[in-house]
């Protein structure tokens, strides 16, 4: 009976040493994390650039959101107009302008090409854009491309970064499946 | 209820009188009632040596003249007691107090019936131990969806929330072995981290008996409970094994019980379970597999006095997600739901890939309590809990094996409970509660954290009296306090803190004055005072009728999503965001219940009201647009619900072979300050079950099962449109849209096989989706992407030795 008293009081302290016991030490683990706590958005683009260029004639639309999701929305700016009839060479450029220098996120969708692929449209008649790199199977990526313009026009582009799309596809980003990782769309003239 | 066991335990005090002759000693005495000290009627008492009997009298007294200095074996009997045997050396006349108890019931392994409630008041339901075991490869939600009225909340086919009355998460209390889980449980996504196999019944508390566990339990409470074991020598246990066709995979659960006369016992519990892609009538899943590792250890003494009770488990869970639902923007998710075609559909396999959740659960916990004659019963105990979750998305680069939510939950609290029980016909529980919770969201996931760091404090005291006015009628009164405080610290984007929510005027007192370009480091902090209520009332009738009364007043705190969640929702294709002016929902709870309990009919007719204010839901308010394109954004807004309905369980036996049960839910939930119907509320289902059991014949069982789930009609319109810059126009996104009506059957049949000495053998036969039916269920998350699952064989094998 005794022993058996004993063993219930010691419990009891060992519950209270138990409590306090986690008290502290989580109190202590508090100074571990406390600085820590602010991880960046390491995979956030904050910035999508296509560069058109042709000779000395150059045009870039770009795309910014630097507060990523949530806030401000994204903004589209185009430099000026495309010339009529005319075949620009085309490179996109994605950022994460959050980190300093700016991280350059095409050189991972390069990478993991075989995983990646860009879509382009436009609603502007003539307009036409091919995929002029391919992945390690053989299939386009779509970070260079050539732009032809046909005549003048207004209209938009589109630019959509599929992640795991089926490839090879029909070359549309809705029969490609996988998930988007970029959707932009500028407002365009051809003049 | 009788209590049918008593238990002799003795304290003493003697009178001396020194007689230096033989044979002329007294032996006197009284036996009383350990816990109200009321003398004992009609106690046989036998000195065994000499063969003389006596028995007690009207004031509970004995004795015995004429003794000589011997030493004598007492045997103490009294009608349905376990006898007790007391040795005196008697050299003198000597005077006893002999105390013998009626609460046994505690001690010995309790047989489960369906009418051992947890208080008699409560409106409740229960599983036993059979119907776990046929769950055993399932999750808990599983097991629960075959009681009335409750549903679950599904992610896919592993992830289960069970929902009780239409309501989840934060306001249903899971209490595993009498500790509160605390696992992110406000997550849809987040299946409580329970391994089905590792405890013994679990109760349903759709009524008011629930404020021991918490002031917010608004949808009702599930007690999952171990098994008492008796005070014998013994060594047993259980093995079973389990294969299903479906998702090729399976469990091995085993348990080994030793116990011993002493009154120490201890358990050893393990269970391994995995499983491929599922498949549906006309695809594979592709990534739905699950494997899971679970075990529990418990070691204990248990007697009437006093015992203790430690227990530990760990389990550990990795969910596959399906990988259709992994969707970039909104447009994605329109493709889904376009599409009736699967998005991604790939031969079967065992592997688990991104996306997919990996959650780590301990939990321990130390109990110990002493009784106090003459007064009640203390028990205290101390519980822990470590949660840690990690959800991997499909990454690019080196962030690829990096979890984007890896979140530490860290949980403990210390509780009291005294139970007063000296009186027949009254008994008081009361206790306080100390918890400190902290949560640390890891860094190195390159994603902003959903949850932020905090850390909470709570503290709680209550009482509720139960108190029996004749032999059919009980009443129940309670109340509790709860105080609780959160600190948390977290990063909000500046625009959103400045302008979207304009906290910067409404919570300056949160800002640190840290600024790091466009985010903002803040300190909220909130503290809560809930205070709820429970009243509760039985009558029984003649012919096993009973009608029961809850009335409930509940009020839960918002939890951290709903406070600070602020991102992207991967598999929902949205951004959600959690208010800091969120208050406390606050709920009444009217729950009563008409109950026919006889061996070969009974039924239970349950109606329900739930006024819930303040009810917090969320829902979209708009749109943004991003770099990905365009994002729903939902928020949390609250809003007054009214949730009613009824539920209802029939039982009837056609012969001594032939057992039909069956069940119906109606539930009806209105957002009634906007008049509309509430989201996510179950439709109407009911579900029959025929058996036929064969006791002679190997206990043969055949049972053929049907559940038919209605299309629920009543739903809110959240439905938008969306720019689709593909085909240049507006599209419409219904996500609000519910899924028809489907049937399902089944079939189960078992059989029991003596194979050794004290062992048996039981065989399991199941067949579930009888007919294959494809199907869609409104309450699965994954109702956009792809179909529930196909005919599914199943075969147990339970060892019992």
């Amino acid at each position: 009976m005794k022993n058996l008293k004993s063993i219930k009081m010691n419990t009891i302290k060992l519950l209270a040493i138990f409590f306090i016991a986690t008290l502290t030490f989580s109190a202590c683990s508090d100074d571990d994390h406390e600085d820590d706590d602010h991880d960046h958005e390491e995979e956030l683009i904050t910035t999508v650039t296509y560069t058109l260029t042709k000779g000395n004639d150059a045009v870039t639309l770009v795309s910014t959101d630097l507060d990523g999701l949530g806030g401000n929305d994204a903004t589209f700016n185009i430099s000026g107009p495309l010339t009529a009839n005319t075949t620009y060479t085309g490179v996109i450029k994605l950022e994460n302008a959050t980190e300093d220098p700016a991280e350059n996120i095409t050189e991972e969708v390069e990478e993991e090409g075989d995983e990646h692929e860009f879509f382009y449209s436009s609603t502007v008649s003539g307009i036409t854009i091919n995929k002029t790199d391919t992945d390690t199977e053989g299939n386009p990526i779509g970070i260079e491309t050539t732009l032809t313009t046909g005549a003048a026009g207004t209209g938009t582009l589109t630019i959509i970064l599929k992640h795991e799309p089926t490839k090879p596809n029909d070359n549309t980003s809705t029969n490609a499946g996988g998930s988007t990782d970029v959707e932009v769309t500028f407002s365009v003239t051809v003049e | 209820m009788i209590k049918l066991y008593c238990f002799c335990v003795f304290a003493f005090c003697i009178h001396t009188n020194a007689i230096a002759q033989d044979c002329i000693y007294t032996f006197k005495g009284k036996i009383t009632d350990f816990h109200d000290s009321t003398p004992i009627v009609g106690a046989t008492l036998n000195i065994i040596n000499i063969n003389k009997y006596t028995l007690t009298n009207s004031k509970g007294e004995f004795e015995f003249k004429n003794l000589c200095e011997n030493v004598l074996t007492i045997e103490v009997k009294h009608v349905a007691c376990d006898s007790k045997k007391i040795v005196i050396n008697l050299t003198k006349n000597v005077y006893k107090e002999i105390f013998l108890e009626h609460h046994l019931e505690e001690l010995n392994e309790i047989v489960v019936k369906s009418n051992s409630k947890t208080e008699s008041t409560s409106i409740e339901q229960s599983l036993n131990e059979v119907t776990l075991a046929s769950f055993s490869d399932k999750s808990l939600g599983d097991a629960l969806n075959t009681v009335s009225g409750v549903s679950s909340l599904n992610t896919g086919n592993t992830i289960v929330k069970p929902m009780i009355h239409g309501l989840h998460s934060s306001r249903l209390l899971i209490i595993n072995n009498n500790v509160r889980m605390f696992d992110q449980e406000w997550g849809d996504e987040h299946a409580p981290n329970i391994d089905i196999n590792a405890n013994d019944r679990v109760d349903v508390i759709k009524g008011a008996n629930t404020l021991k566990y918490g002031s917010d339990a608004i949808g009702g409470l599930i007690v999952l409970k171990p098994r008492k074991y008796a005070k014998k020598d013994s060594v047993f246990g259980s093995s079973l094994v389990s294969f299903n066709s479906n998702g090729l995979g399976g469990n091995v659960n085993s348990e080994i019980i030793k116990t011993y006369k002493s009154g120490f016992y201890g358990k050893l519990q393990a269970n391994y379970k995995q499983f491929g892609d599922f498949k549906t009538p006309n695809y594979y899943l592709t990534n739905s597999g699950i494997k899971s590792l679970n075990a529990s250890a418990r070691f204990g003494y248990n007697s009437f006095e006093k015992g203790f009770d430690a227990y530990y488990s760990i389990v550990d869970n990795e969910f596959a997600i399906l990988q259709s639902s992994h969707i970039g923007n909104v447009n994605d998710l329109v493709e889904s739901i376009q599409n009736d075609e699967h998005r991604v559909i790939e031969d079967f396999s065992y592997k688990i890939n991104n996306p997919k959740q990996s959650i780590l659960h301990h939990l321990g916990k130390i109990e110990a309590y002493k009784r106090f004659k003459g007064f009640g019963k203390l028990t205290v105990q101390y519980d822990f809990q470590i949660n840690r979750r990690k959800e991997f998305d499909v990454r690019r680069g080196d962030l690829a094996n990096t979890p984007v939510i890896d979140l530490r939950l860290f949980t403990n609290s210390l509780q009291s409970d005294l139970q007063i029980d000296y009186s027949d016909n009254l008994r008081i529980n009361t206790g306080v509660l100390l918890r400190y919770q902290q949560n640390d969201a890891i860094s190195g996931t390159g994603v902003r954290p959903l949850i932020p760091d905090f850390d909470k404090y709570e503290a709680g005291i209550y009482t509720i009296g139960n108190y029996e006015i004749n032999e059919t009628t009980d009443i129940s009164a309670g109340i509790r306090y709860d105080f609780s405080s959160i600190k948390a610290r977290k990063w909000y984007n500046l625009t959103d803190w400045n302008e979207t929510f304009n906290y910067d005027e409404l919570f300056s007192e949160f800002e640190t004055g840290t600024i790091d370009n466009t985010r903002i480091f803040t300190n909220p902090e909130f503290t809560f005072h809930n205070v709820s209520a429970s009243l509760g009332f039985v009558k029984q009738f003649d012919n096993d009728f009973s009608l029961l009364a809850n009335y409930g007043l509940a009020s839960r705190m918002p939890n951290p999503s709903e406070l600070f969640s602020d991102g992207l929702h991967h598999s929902a294709a949205r951004i959600e965001i959690g208010l800091l002016t969120i208050n406390k929902e606050i709920a009444n709870k009217f729950t009563f219940s008409l109950e026919k309990n006889s061996s070969n009919f009974g039924f239970i007719i349950s109606p329900y009201f739930k006024q819930i204010n303040n009810f917090i839901q969320l829902i979209p308010t708009g749109i943004t647009t991003t770099i990905r394109g365009a994002f729903p954004v939902w928020e949390y807004s609250q809003v007054n619900a009214q949730i009613f309905g009824v539920d209802i369980d029939f039982n009837k036996k056609i012969n001594h072979q032939l057992n039909y049960t069956g069940s119906l839910s109606l539930l009806k939930g209105n957002n009634t300050s906007e008049d509309i119907p509430l989201i996510h509320m179950p439709g109407t289902n009911f579900s029959n079950r025929l058996s036929y059991t064969n006791d002679e014949l190997n206990k043969l069982s055949i049972s053929l099962t049907h559940k038919t789930v209605l299309q629920q009609n009543r739903y809110p319109d959240y439905n938008f449109y969306t720019f689709n810059p593909i085909l240049q126009e507006q599209v419409f996104v219904d996500i609000s849209a519910t899924t028809p009506t489907y049937s399902l059957f089944g079939l189960q049949t078992s059989a029991v096989f003596k194979t050794f000495k004290t062992g048996s053998l039981k065989l399991e036969f199941n067949i579930e989706n009888l007919f294959d039916t494809s199907y869609r269920e409104y309450l699965n998350r994954f109702r956009y992407y792809a179909d529930e699952l196909s005919r599914n064989f199943n075969l147990k094998i339970k060892i019992n030795y």
